[in-house]
């Protein structure tokens, strides 16, 4: 293999199995310096194919740079720069390391320029970031861990049949735009949806993260579901169906955040939402489209990481997580409401934010195209992320009745990363040729127009109103929302048992039966040799017994 | 315990004002932007104020009544 740079993902994954070796400041300068080092390499890579090699008689190409890939890369390293310095002190190594190993994975995947090798580093990111959940370390994050990886690897099974058929029918497995025009492109589609937390199998998502640790989460809420939108932007762009299937994940993360009670899930849905604007934006497929859903993709995982350290903190000082039991923590923990409060101004495209500059592209795109409805409805939801994490995340978390709670804010580290954050949401959402600049396509685009700033004011503050003045509707309860999951963690296991009682039954008839058959027509001696042999044979005799009736008769 | 200033009815019944000035303001500021409308639809005064504010409304209600039948006890996979 040869490679004239060290592979940046490569690089990530070993120096996260390394990690343990440190300890202290040690440590703390290793997982710093790494992605620092991954993000000035991207930097200084011509765009072109690198590390390639034969296998099976196929060519694999480790890396496959141009300014999509760079793009998605440098918020990674972004991202994991400041949450490996978000938790350095606190995190154990394990957790830090698998935090690595999946941020690495879900490079090597971004990277990866054909099918096979971008298969092997899906899979190992589905290994890593269960590990990251099981970090946590009890009962629940293990059960969901477990079904976590269980989707995530059918999702891996789907996908694996997918490339082998595709290979098969191409002759070719570099990773370009796939035409859906056969089963295998099907496959590989739907892979690449599961795990953007596209319908119906979406329950994964609130499921699983919130179950991680308090830093766990903000790792794991920035890699897997955007190398989808990065993997179906290169793979599938201007597909019809995605903008419906975005549609979908942008209501269904709205309804299902209105309605839930922890505030992490609640950033769990939301993050189903804002994945929904860019799937949908790859389905409307015009460049202006795509180059909103990756200024998106970039721009969401900043402030989502924000929102979710803000939420990671008040965990980590109160140990709640539900709506109920949190309230007026803003007088003791001023830094940390200011910055989920930023964050949650971004998420909702403020004006002067990060989302503001990225998320009307999408909007944008749909209006040049003429699309009324789907306009009207990505209006809608814009309305409603305000509603459902603009306002309710920091409202319900930092305001509204008084708890009588008075952490403090959290140590340093945890505050230092949340204000880098907040000042580069700020700092993208007023200066947006910062990420212009990066994008794929060449920008034509003025965000802040008097008649866009004064609309989009408009919008948000009204349906802010709406939920002051229907706050009464939202009163918070002790419950959780049945979903997709309930199929997986009820149903089945309500059959299986069903299913099993029967069988048992049954089987103790024909074990009546098996009994006076044997007694009564004496060939007991070779049967009841092994009662189970005996039983076995039964059955089979039983059973072709009922066949040649069927010949005989019919 | 003393109550906080974000807590003290004054602070409250202010920041009421200061929000519907507010919304006001946005509200009458579109009479002297020139807009750029897409649609037909958008040409109606103050329809983004409008249409914000029913799509929530409209939102909250929807999940409200879809909570009726799927909201269960939050102990109800553990148990």
């Amino acid at each position: 293999m040869m490679c004239s740079i060290f592979h940046p993902g490569l690089l990530l994954i070993i120096s996260g199995l390394l990690i343990p070796f440190f300890q202290g400041s040690k440590r703390t300068l290793f997982i710093l310096i790494i992605p620092c080092i991954s993000l000035f390499n991207i930097w200084n890579m011509p765009f072109t194919d690198d590390c390639s090699f034969q296998y099976l008689g196929y060519e694999l190409i480790l890396i496959n740079l141009d300014s999509l890939s760079r793009l998605f890369i440098t918020v990674f390293m972004i991202t994991v720069f400041t949450a490996g310095f978000f938790c350095c002190k606190q995190a154990t190594s394990t957790e830090l390391s698998a935090a690595y190993v999946y941020a690495g994975s879900a490079t090597s995947v971004v990277l990866a320029g054909d099918l096979i090798s971008l298969f092997i580093f899906w899979e190992l990111m589905a290994l890593a970031s269960t590990l990251l959940i099981w970090s946590s370390k009890n009962e629940k994050s293990y059960k969901a861990g477990m079904r976590y990886i269980s989707i995530h690897l059918l999702g891996g099974v789907i996908l694996m049949c997918g490339i082998a058929g595709y290979a098969y029918e191409t002759h070719s497995i570099s990773f370009t735009y796939i035409q859906l025009n056969s089963l295998s492109a099907w496959l590989i589609l739907c892979g690449f949806l599961l795990n953007a937390g596209a319908p119906p199998l979406t329950a994964w998502l609130a499921d699983a993260y919130p179950e991680a640790s308090y830093s766990g989460m903000v790792f794991l809420s920035a890699f897997t579901t955007k190398t989808a939108v990065y993997v179906l932007l290169r793979g599938f762009p201007g597909t019809d169906l995605l903008v419906y299937i975005g549609l979908f994940m942008i209501f269904y993360g709205i309804i299902y955040a209105l309605l839930e009670n922890d505030m992490r899930r609640i950033l769990a849905y939301s993050i189903i939402n804002q994945v929904g604007f860019m799937v949908c934006g790859i389905g409307i497929g015009t460049d202006m489209a795509l180059n909103g859903t990756a200024a998106h993709a970039f721009t969401h995982i900043i402030y989502k990481a924000l929102l979710l350290m803000s939420a990671g903190s008040v965990l980590y000082m109160t140990g709640k997580r539900k709506c109920t039991e949190l309230g007026g923590l803003v007088q003791s923990m001023p830094i940390t409401a200011l910055c989920g409060i930023i964050g949650a101004l971004a998420i909702s495209s403020f004006p002067l934010t990060s989302g503001f500059i990225s998320k009307s592209m999408i909007t944008q795109a749909s209006s040049d195209e003429q699309l009324l409805w789907i306009w009207l409805l990505l209006q809608a939801a814009s309305a409603g992320v305000f509603l459902h994490a603009g306002i309710k995340f920091p409202w319900f978390v930092f305001f509204q009745k008084d708890s009588g709670l008075r952490p403090t804010d959290p140590p340093i580290n945890m505050q230092i990363s949340m204000v880098f954050f907040a000042v580069i949401c700020i700092l993208i959402g007023v200066f947006p040729g910062i990420l212009y600049a990066m994008l794929p396509y060449s920008v034509d685009y003025e965000p802040y127009t008097a008649s866009h700033t004064i609309t989009q004011l408009q919008l948000l503050l009204f349906s802010g109103l709406a939920f002051f003045v229907m706050l009464p509707l939202m009163k918070r309860t002790l419950t959780i929302s049945l979903d997709f999951d309930w199929f997986y963690r009820r149903l089945a296991p309500l059959l299986t048992t069903v299913v099993f009682n029967y069988f048992c039954k049954g089987q103790k008839i024909i074990n009546k039966i098996m009994f006076t058959l044997q007694s009564s027509l004496s060939f007991s001696n070779r049967l009841n040799y092994r009662l189970s042999v005996g039983k076995c044979v039964g059955f089979i005799m039983l059973f072709f017994s009922i066949l040649l009736f069927y010949f005989v008769v019919l | 315990m003393k109550k906080n200033w974000f807590y003290k009815k004054d602070t409250i019944k202010k920041f009421r004002i200061f929000s519907l000035a507010v919304l006001g303001l946005v509200v009458l500021t579109e009479s002297f932007t020139v807009l750029h409308p897409h649609f037909v639809i958008e040409r109606i005064f103050g329809f983004y104020a409008i249409f914000g504010f029913l799509s929530c409304v409209g939102l909250i209600i929807f999940a409200k009544f879809l909570g009726f039948l799927i909201k269960r006890k939050d102990d109800y996979y553990d148990v």
